[in-house]
């Protein structure tokens, strides 16, 4: 392989890099939503959503929330987000609510942060508009295994430098 | 094209450019259904007690018992691409202190598959009826109404409200002892 080559190898990875970043902050931008993507990590919203399952997130802070609403929210201080399905709102001038898991037999307040009684829209990432079954499981998997991880990805770099089409 | 890794690799990636085309149609195909059903729901015998509300720095609030009915057939919400439907009976009601209120009395979860007719007599809330303060009392315009959230095979999770409602008029006194 001459320089050429090696050059055209390489500019071709950085275009399907590129593209992918381009394809998520694109997707950032229409939803809203600073992570518009998660994986389904627990079974506390079984049977509709199973570990591995992809959600889609949208965040329009004009659409209120409102009961049934499934949300992905953080507790001020774990960075853990959970999915998790809005069942009572009282709203005065912002919206306060609680929200429990379908698959857990009690409403969330055992998770919120000490003192904390209800979420407002600032702990909300998102709500999830779009669902795709089972194509979460390799992120899982991945996590899982830190190895594998490195493995997958260091084959597919080698892949990309040294196909030649 | 010849080698054992070429043909694999065109195979795997065929299938999955596939899988996706078909899932995104698969979403396609059943987004602008309406998904409601007539429902009918009706409620009676309300008590209001007022109790501590851990929830509210010890506070008091109202808390409602009554009887709950509700009959639905959401056999026509069930299209192909619909995995489950998650089905709630929410109160809305708005008051001096929140305009807006919105609390689950009563959920169900149905499968594919499952028996899609909801005949419920007389049965208490599933979840505790809590106001958030003490305005309950006299409430003459409680709404109950039944709402799902149709979850898809894959999709758009569309969310539905059944055709029918019952007003909810509230006791003018508290009940003393216990429910």
């Amino acid at each position: 392989m001459n320089a050429r080559q090696v050059g055209y190898q390489c500019l071709n990875f950085a275009m399907i890099v590129s593209s992918a970043l381009m394809i998520w902050k694109g997707l950032m931008v229409v939803t809203g939503c600073e992570s518009p993507i998660v994986v389904v990590l627990t079974g506390s919203m079984e049977p509709a959503f199973q570990r591995g399952d992809i959600l889609i997130l949208t965040m329009d802070i004009n659409d209120p929330i409102r009961v049934g609403d499934i949300t992905v929210f953080k507790i001020d201080g774990k960075d853990i987000p959970i999915v998790h399905r809005v069942i009572k709102v009282h709203e005065k001038n912002g919206t306060r609510f609680l929200t429990k898991g379908d698959n857990n037999p009690t409403d969330d307040r055992g998770l919120y942060a000490p003192g904390q009684y209800w979420l407002t829209l600032t702990d909300v990432v998102g709500r999830a508009k779009g669902f795709v079954p089972y194509v979460g499981m390799v992120t899982i998997l991945m996590n899982d295994n830190p190895k594998f991880k490195y493995i997958v990805l260091g084959l597919l770099g080698l892949f990309v430098l040294v196909h030649r089409d | 094209m010849h080698s054992i890794w070429s043909r694999a690799n065109t195979i795997f990636a065929f299938t999955l450019s596939v899988l996706s085309a078909v899932t995104f149609c698969c979403f396609l195909s059943t987004i602008w259904l309406p998904n409601t059903a007539p429902v009918t729901i009706s409620a009676s015998n309300p008590r209001l007690k007022s109790m501590v509300d851990y929830a509210s720095d010890g506070s008091k609030s109202d808390v409602v018992m009554l009887s709950l009915n509700i009959q639905a057939d959401v056999s026509s919400v069930f299209n192909w691409n619909v995995k489950q439907l998650f089905i709630y009976l929410v109160a809305e009601y708005s008051t001096m202190k929140n305009h807006l209120n919105q609390v689950v009395l009563w959920d169900k979860i149905i499968l594919r598959n499952e028996k899609t007719v909801i005949i419920e007599e007389s049965i208490p809330p599933k979840y505790y009826y809590i106001d958030d303060g003490n305005n309950l009392l006299s409430h003459k315009n409680v709404t109950l109404v039944l709402k799902w959230n149709v979850i898809p095979n894959a999709g758009y999770l569309a969310m539905a409200q059944g055709e029918g409602q019952f007003v909810v008029q509230m006791p003018d006194n508290y009940i003393s002892g216990r429910f």
